[in-house]
C-alpha cells in the first residue's frame, strides 16, 4: 500500500499558500527525491505524511488512511521523518534515551528497546557517545543521532529533509552508501537541492521537480536532470556531466546530452571524437 | 604592503580552545598575496572555522585559548590590534545570514557597521550606498532582513561588512543555506568583488565545483594543518585530494577519465564550458 497525495492544498495560517494542488504517489520501495528552490513547499509537502500537516483541500492516503482520521503518533510509526535541522528533533539528555524515546512511546518492551537501541548505536558509529548529550555534538554528530531515533522503530516510509546540509563530502558519501543499503525493503523519500549528490545514486532515485507549491514534473533522474528548461524553473543547475555534453552538442559534436555518469560521458565523448 | 609581504602572514600558528586538549589548528605558515581568491575547504573539524576566526581577531580576543605564533593582516598583529580595528581590514560573513543580521532593515544593518566607528555622516551615507550597489541590494535597502530570501539574506550580510571598506573578505560557507541557483549567484558576486576592488577574497566551502573556476589557489585543511595548497587545477588533481575526503568536481573527474580512455586535453578544466572548449579544440 502506497502514500497518495490527492489534489493538496495547504494555506498556512498567515495566508501563505504553500501547496497549490500536489498530486503523488509513493509506492512501496520507492526511492524518490523531490527538488526545488527554497519556498517551493517541499518540506510542507513531506509534512503531510505523517499528518503535521493537514491539507486545507485534498487528502492524503497513508496505507489506505486518510491523514486527518488518524494522530501524528499512529502516522509517525509508519512514516519517519527527519527534520532539516536536528536541533529541531533532539531534546533528551543523553543520545541513548533519544534513541529509546519513540520506542517507549510505541509501547515496545524493555528488552526490545534495549536491543534495538544497542543496534541503532552501533550501525551509526555512536557507541562512544551513549551517555552524551545530544546537543553538545557536531553538526555532522547530530543528524546521525536524529536519523538513528527515526531508524530505530523502522518505519515503512523514511524521509529526510536536506540530510546534506552542512555536511562535508566524505558524510554525504557515507550518508549515499547507508541510504543505499536501506533502499528495496523501505521507500525512501529525500527532500534536497543537492544535484551532484542525487546523481551519484545508484539506483538513482525518480526525481520530483516542485516550484511555487506545485509538482512542475515527475520522472527519471536521466531526463528530468538534463532539462535546461525544467531545472531552470526549479531554480536547479545542470549537473557538470550533462552541462558539458549540452555545450558540445552546441558546438556540432554528436553526442547524447541525457547522461549523468561521467564513466558514461567518457565512453559518449571519446567515441565522437574518433568518429569525425 | 611592500616587498613580497603578503596581506595575510601567518606564522608557526597553533591554537588549542579552552577546555579542549586537541589543537584546533596546529601548525599553520601562509601567506595570501593581495587580491588573491583562496578557497579554503577540508573535512569537518579540519579546522577552517578557527582559522578564520584568527584572521579578524576572534581569536586569540573572543575565543579563549592557548595561542601560539602570529597571524598579521593588512601590517597589523591580530595580537596587538582589537577587533573593532581589524574589522576594518577583514570582513567576516558566516554560514547562516540570520546570526550577522539584526536591525529592521537591510539599509540600518549596512550602516551599523560605519556608524559605530564614529564617522562622519557624509562618509556614512557614502559607503552604506556603496555596499549596497555593490552587492544589488539598492532595491531592497529598506526591506526588513526577515523578509527577505536566503541569498538575498547573504548578500546583505556581504553588503554589511562591505560598508567597513575591508582588504579582505573572509566568507565561512556562505552558500551552505541557499539553493543551486542562489548559490551561483552569490558565488559570481564575490568573484566580482575580487575582480573588480581587487578584494582579497578567502572563501570556505565544500561546493568546489561551483566555486573552484573562480578562484586562483586552493587550500585543503586536515586536522589543524595545511594538507594541500596550489592553482586549483593541481590540487584537484592530486590524488591525495580524494584521499582527504574532497569532493572532486565531476569535470576534474570526466577530464581524468578522457585522459585513461586515450583523450589527453591540454589543461585541467574546471567548469563544464572549459572542459567543452578543450575537447572541441581536439576533436
Amino acid at each position: 500500500m502506497p502514500i497518495i497525495v490527492e489534489g493538496v492544498w495547504y494555506a498556512y495560517p498567515n495566508g501563505v499558500e504553500a501547496l497549490r494542488g500536489v498530486d503523488l504517489t509513493i509506492s512501496d520501495g520507492d526511492f524518490v527525491v523531490i527538488m526545488g528552490p527554497n519556498g517551493a513547499g517541499k518540506t510542507t509537502l513531506v509534512k503531510t505524511f505523517n499528518g503535521l500537516i493537514r491539507p486545507t483541500r485534498g487528502r492524503v492516503l497513508v496505507d489506505g488512511v486518510d491523514t486527518r482520521e488518524a494522530t501524528v503518533a499512529e502516522l509517525a510509526r509508519k512514516v519517519g521523518l527527519v527534520f532539516q535541522n536536528p536541533d529541531h528533533q533532539l531534546f533528551c539528555a543523553t543520545v541513548e534515551e533519544e534513541i529509546a524515546f519513540a520506542l517507549r512511546n510505541f509501547g515496545f518492551p524493555e528488552e526490545e528497546i534495549a536491543r534495538r537501541v544497542d543496534w541503532a548505536l552501533r550501525a551509526f558509529g555512536l557507541e562512544e557517545y551513549r551517555d552524551v548529550p545530544p546537543l553538545v555534538l557536531s553538526g555532522g554528530e547530530k543528524k546521525r543521532v536524529a536519523l538513528a531515533s527515526i531508524l530505530v522503530w523502522d518505519p515503512k516510509y523514511l524521509v529526510l529533509d536536506e540530510p546534506t546540509l552542512g555536511q562535508d563530502y566524505a558524510q554525504k558519501e557515507k550518508l549515499r552508501k547507508m541510504v543505499e543499503g536501506l533502499l528495496g525493503e523501505r521507500s525512501v523519500v529525500i527532500v534536497t537541492h543537492d544535484i551532484e549528490f542525487v546523481v551519484d545514486f545508484r539506483p538513482r532515485p525518480k526525481v520530483v521537480l516542485m516550484a511555487e507549491g506545485k509538482v512542475l514534473a515527475q520522472g527519471k533522474a536521466e531526463e528530468l536532470l538534463t532539462d535546461q528548461e525544467l531545472l531552470s524553473r526549479a531554480s536547479l543547475v545542470r549537473p557538470q556531466v550533462p552541462e558539458v555534453l549540452y555545450r558540445l552538442r552546441e558546438k556540432g559534436l554528436d553526442v547524447r546530452t541525457d547522461v549523468l555518469d561521467p564513466e558514461e560521458a567518457r565512453d559518449v565523448i571519446i567515441s565522437s571524437v574518433v568518429g569525425r | 604592503m611592500e616587498g613580497g609581504m603578503g596581506i595575510i602572514e601567518v606564522e608557526g600558528l597553533r591554537f588549542t580552545y579552552s577546555g579542549s586538549r586537541r589543537p584546533a589548528l596546529d601548525g599553520i605558515d601562509l601567506s595570501i598575496r593581495k587580491g588573491e581568491f583562496v578557497i579554503l575547504t577540508g573535512p569537518s573539524g579540519c579546522g577552517k572555522t578557527t582559522f578564520c576566526r584568527c584572521l579578524n581577531g576572534l581569536i586569540p580576543h573572543f575565543y579563549p585559548g592557548d595561542f601560539e605564533g602570529r597571524v598579521v593582516v593588512a601590517g597589523l598583529d591580530t595580537r596587538e590590534h582589537e577587533i573593532w580595528e581589524l574589522a576594518q581590514h577583514v570582513g567576516l560573513v558566516f554560514q547562516n545570514p540570520e546570526n550577522q543580521l539584526f536591525c529592521l532593515t537591510v539599509e540600518a544593518d549596512v550602516a551599523f557597521g560605519p556608524e559605530n566607528l564614529g564617522l562622519p555622516r557624509d562618509e556614512i551615507r557614502r559607503r552604506v550606498d556603496w555596499a549596497l550597489k555593490a552587492t544589488g541590494m539598492w532595491e531592497l535597502r529598506d526591506r526588513a532582513p526577515h523578509e527577505l530570501s536566503g541569498g538575498q539574506q547573504q548578500r546583505a550580510a556581504i553588503a554589511s561588512v562591505l560598508a567597513m571598506e575591508p582588504d579582505i573578505l573572509v566568507l565561512d560557507e556562505p552558500t551552505s543555506f541557499l539553493d543551486p541557483a542562489g548559490a551561483a549567484e552569490l558565488i559570481s558576486l564575490i568573484s566580482d568583488l575580487n575582480k573588480s576592488l581587487g578584494m582579497t577574497v578567502v572563501l570556505v566551502e565544500h561546493r568546489l565545483d561551483l566555486a573552484s573556476a573562480f578562484s586562483d589557489r586552493v587550500i585543503i585543511m586536515d586536522r589543524g594543518r595545511v594538507a594541500l595548497d596550489g592553482p586549483p587545477e593541481e590540487v584537484l588533481t592530486d590524488p591525495r585530494a580524494s584521499g582527504l575526503g574532497i569532493g572532486i568536481p565531476k569535470v576534474v573527474k570526466l577530464y581524468e577519465l578522457l585522459a585513461d580512455g586515450g583523450l589527453k586535453l591540454p589543461k585541467v578544466p574546471l567548469s563544464p564550458p572549459e572542459l567543452a572548449d578543450l575537447v572541441a579544440e581536439v576533436a
